[in-house]
């Protein structure tokens, strides 16, 4: 980078505004030497949120993870005792800048529990996020209102990424797994079990007599939401714990009526003229369901056709990619990221790539930058075509929108192709640059692409669907949620620039070379679905204006010599276009660190801990999608039924992110 | 009126169907003439960027050609000249494919002593996710990306395990599938045996001339003086200054020192605008970056 990174350090204004207000919250600081953070003690966990959300600003709670530490082979946690640590990311969407990270110690309690407050009172966006931790890690989270498995299934035996436990196919704790060269030829790995193809079941259960024990109340069973009598500005609270805030209703029939503010909603359920007996219905919108962007499950509430209530269920395509990117050295987990967010590769391999240069200080070449600037703006044209493609898909357009948007990005992906050999899991970025240099005549495509074609067809899409009436009296009003509530919920992305935060980590916190480039952030005070429609339409406009500077300004030109392979045989390729880190052993320094990049959806983060060795020690993924999902039930209440496809096209979300 | 963004948009998948095949009459009188046969029963179709009107390609009568990097299940290289495989079972592939689907078994001669060539090499092609590490890190050039993506068998075991049999194919048809890159290697090998030929000559030379007792260096037959180690050790500082100087200056005059401008007009006056624009964009990004900076310490 231009301006050499200095050691990164804590703002001391904060840490000092946090200490005179509560003394003995901070334990101390961690990891000072690549990611600085501030140890708080569990007891104070809460006060210490709540002073940051309301004294400091700091509203949008990112990221909520936690760390295994039992078999860290570093040497900076010798004096810990507590084997978990879970780790808050904060950002202030109006300050902009970088994080505020806290570090909570979990300790093991009496009767072998780890327990920790839940931070779902302060920011209601850590729902999902917990649920997770509890999921994966066995953390129980105190106060959280509907704390159960969210990406393995209900009864699922033990928490898969905690250290001691091993999957079905275990091989070897880390790779390269050393059955594969020079000893041994083919295994299958059916015939290593004693169940053959089958899973194995824990020692001592008996599927015959086993009873799923049941701490929650499920959705479909739970007797249906009651609006607050006495209160006027009171709150609805379903059953699972779903707080209904805010929920605005413009101008829609229906039976419920709701009331503005956004302290409160009164839902007041009017009778029928007739005196019909009416009761709600749980209606699921089940994992097979040609609308729901993937395997993914809605269970509604509906009375009549209202809803009263909505709760995602995902978990139906969760792959274990965070245990396999433990197992994995760290450039192994670059095609694995391709998988992340399938559409839109090369933005999963820019966090990715930006996250290890971050952690182990690699300097990026001027080219191998403007490519991936290049790549990255390319791939968000391609995201919000086919975002818009599938929202009027999801409106009932059959397909002739989503077609017409889909050919010019084929064309695109025909780019990614001849560049890096494949459409969607393109693979191209390393550590330090780009795996090789555009072949000849690339730019020139590009420029036609950029200047001619892609103009071209989103004002084709602006004249025939911003206008269309169809379009507008659906989209108007429907899917409302204001700013504020969808910064509680922690929702990044085209979300919260059609509600009108202008919040956009390429210009709040620039990373790669961003701050070179003359672009705008558009905002829409809408917050419907006809706005995150229409933003998205705004951003790909705003992505061609970077593209265009970029492909005029990539320095080395369109270059005639040969086109530079990355092979180690040839020399070419390395130096201008990797920046030298090109090696498969490579590893980074002791230390963690959390990268954003804006990918199209939203923020997308990875958090990485390395103990210094060739496979990484935590990789966590800060998938936009999942983490939007939080809005979705608040988003969808009173809306209609068919509504609710379009409310969840709208948000955008992609399985191989939720699941991971 | 109400209902105008309904027509317009009715008139706009309208223009979409007209002009399909309108554009197609008019660009190309025949829809296949880009395509090159290369076999009897389907055409390949090479399908330029700026295709407008039919973009739909009828698979399989028609296919599309792949670009060279088009990259899906690995392949092995013979060597047809030394009539051997070029793979020397090092093993690198096997440690850095991501989802560890390649198998190697290193042979043995006779007696046991392992030999630099694979007995076994099997790659598990439902596992493999074509990320071409095995090529990217092979230090021999012995495994390449093939093209062929007609793989479906109807049982995952044991027809998708493919073994070193399957996998071998001879360089020609590597070289016909990759050129460019083929091309490259070719040069760059054929210019590191030409070094190594010249290094091995100037070491025989030198080896005979030491052992007719006469020093080989000497231009006119008489003896170099022998440097004194305070002489040696000035020449090497002088040696280091330049090197450092030289990288100064590679650093100083920007990126891009390889091929230059590749475009046809301007040339330098272009380049150094280029370079202008760019550094001025360094700059206001630095500037921005300490506002930015001010303003967050406000």
């Amino acid at each position: 980078m231009t301006d050499a990174v200095a050691t990164p350090t804590i703002d001391q204004a904060l840490v000092n505004s946090i200490s005179n207000a509560l003394p003995n919250a901070i334990l101390g600081q961690w990891a000072e030497s690549t990611a600085p953070g501030l140890l708080v003690s569990p007891v104070e966990l809460l006060s210490v949120l709540a002073h940051l959300r309301d004294a400091e600003q700091y509203d949008l709670l990112s990221s909520l993870t936690c760390v295994d530490y039992l078999n860290y082979g570093g040497k900076q946690r010798a004096e810990v005792d507590e084997r978990f640590d879970v780790v808050y990311h904060i950002y202030s969407t109006s300050k902009g800048g970088t994080h505020i990270k806290l570090h909570v110690r979990v300790a093991e309690s009496e009767d072998g529990e780890f327990i920790v407050p839940s931070a779902t009172s302060i920011y209601p966006g850590a729902n999902l996020q917990e649920r997770e931790v509890y999921d994966l890690f066995g953390i129980k989270f105190d106060g959280h209102p509907n704390l159960r498995r969210v990406l393995m299934w209900e009864g699922f035996e033990g928490h898969p990424m905690r250290k001691d436990w091993k999957e079905a196919y275990f091989d070897e704790e880390s790779k390269p797994f050393k059955s594969r060269h020079p000893a041994k030829g083919y295994e299958f790995h059916e015939d290593a079990l004693p169940w053959g193809r089958n899973t194995t079941y824990p020692a001592e259960w008996d599927p015959e007599t086993w009873e799923a024990p049941i701490t929650y109340v499920p959705i479909s069973q739970a007797p249906p939401p009651v609006p607050d009598e006495d209160d006027l500005n009171g709150h609805v609270e379903t059953a699972n714990g779903v707080h209904i805030n805010g929920a605005k209703n413009n101008g829609i029939h229906a039976h419920a009526n709701l009331a503005n503010g956004t302290n409160g909603t009164k839902i007041t359920l009017e009778p029928d003229d007739l005196e019909l007996d009416t009761q709600s219905l749980v209606v699921n919108l089940g994992p097979h369901h040609p609308s729901t962007h993937g395997v993914f499950r809605m269970l509604t509430r509906i009375q009549g056709e209202t809803i009263l209530a909505l709760e995602p269920d995902m978990g139906y395509l969760h792959r274990n990619h965070e245990k396999i990117g433990e197992r994995n050295t760290w450039l192994m987990n670059m095609p694995y990221t391709d998988r992340l967010d399938y559409i839109n590769s090369m933005s999963n391999n820019l966090g990715l790539a930006i996250a290890v240069e971050k952690l182990a200080d690699i300097e990026v070449p001027e080219r191998a930058n403007y490519i991936r600037i290049i790549m990255a703006e390319l791939t968000r044209v391609v995201n919000h075509l086919w975002s818009i493609g599938f929202i009027l898909n999801d409106l009932g357009a059959l397909q002739t929108p989503a077609m017409f948007a889909i050919e010019e990005r084929e064309m695109i992906l025909d780019l990614f192709e001849e560049v890096s050999g494949a459409r969607l899991m393109c693979n191209y970025l390393r550590f330090g640059g780009v795996v090789r240099d555009l072949p000849s005549g690339w730019l020139k495509k590009a420029k036609y692409v950029v200047d001619t074609r892609l103009p071209y067809v989103l004002d084709e899409l602006d004249n025939m669907l911003s206008g269309n009436e169809i379009v507008r009296v659906r989209g108007r009003g429907v899917g409302y949620l204001s700013a504020e509530d969808l910064i509680a919920l922690s929702v990044t992305g085209p979300l919260l620039r059609a509600a009108g935060v202008p919040y956009d980590i390429r210009k709040a916190e620039p990373y790669c070379i961003y701050d070179r480039f003359e672009f705008d952030i558009p905002t829409l005070p809408n917050s419907d679905i006809y706005d995150r429609y229409y933003i998205r339409l705004l951003e790909s406009r705003e992505s061609l204006k970077i593209l265009r500077q970029a492909l005029r300004d990539i320095p080395g030109g369109e270059v005639q010599g040969p086109p530079a392979y990355a092979s180690a045989t040839l020399e070419q390729g390395f130096g201008e276009i990797m920046g030298g880190k090109g090696g498969y052993n490579f590893r980074p320094p002791e230390g963690e660190v959390y990268a954003r990049i804006e990918a199209p959806k939203g923020e997308l983060g990875y958090f990485l801990v390395s103990d210094n060795k060739a496979n990484a020690y935590r990789y966590h993924v800060r998938a936009p999608s999942f983490i939007n999902l939080n809005a979705l039930g608040p988003m969808s209440v009173g809306y209609k039924i068919a509504d609710a496809v379009v409310i969840l096209g709208a948000i955008d979300i992609v399985l191989g992110e939720v699941d991971r | 009126m109400y209902g105008t963004g309904l027509l317009k948009g009715l008139g706009i998948t309208l223009k979409h169907v007209t002009e399909t095949f309108r554009d197609d009459r008019k660009s190309t009188p025949s829809r296949y003439e880009g395509s090159t046969d290369l076999k009897g029963p389907f055409r390949i179709m090479d399908q330029p960027i700026d295709q407008e009107g039919i973009l739909t390609i009828q698979y399989p009568e028609e296919r599309r050609l792949l670009p060279e990097r088009f990259r899906y299940i690995p392949m092995l290289i013979w060597d047809t000249e030394k009539e051997e495989d070029k793979c020397t079972a090092c093993g690198i592939c096997a440690k850095v494919c991501p989802p560890q689907c390649i198998w190697i078994v290193r042979d043995s001669d006779e007696n046991g002593k392992p030999v630099a060539r694979p007995a076994e090499f099997y790659i598990d092609a439902a596992v493999c996710m074509s990320c071409s590490f095995c090529v990217e890190f092979c230090p021999f050039d012995a495994i390449k990306m093939n093209h062929d993506y007609e793989l479906a068998v109807y049982d995952r075991y044991p027809h998708l395990v493919y073994d070193k049999a399957e996998l071998t194919v001879p360089v020609e048809y590597y070289a016909a599938l990759w050129p460019t890159q083929f091309g490259e290697e070719e040069r760059l090998r054929l210019e590191k045996e030409e070094a190594d030929r010249i290094k091995a000559e100037e070491k025989a030379r030198k080896a005979a001339a030491k052992a007719a007792g006469i020093d080989s260096d000497a231009k006119d037959g008489a003896a170099k003086p022998k440097r004194t180690p305070e002489e040696l050790q000035a020449l090497k500082e002088k040696a280091a200054a330049k090197a450092k100087a030289r990288v100064a200056e590679k650093k100083g005059t920007g990126d891009g020192s390889d091929s230059g401008s590749g475009d046809a007009g301007g040339g330098d006056d272009e380049a150094a605008a280029k370079k202008a624009r760019i550094e001025a964009l360094k700059k206001k990004a630095q500037e921005k970056a300490a506002a930015r900076k001010a303003e967050a310490d406000e």
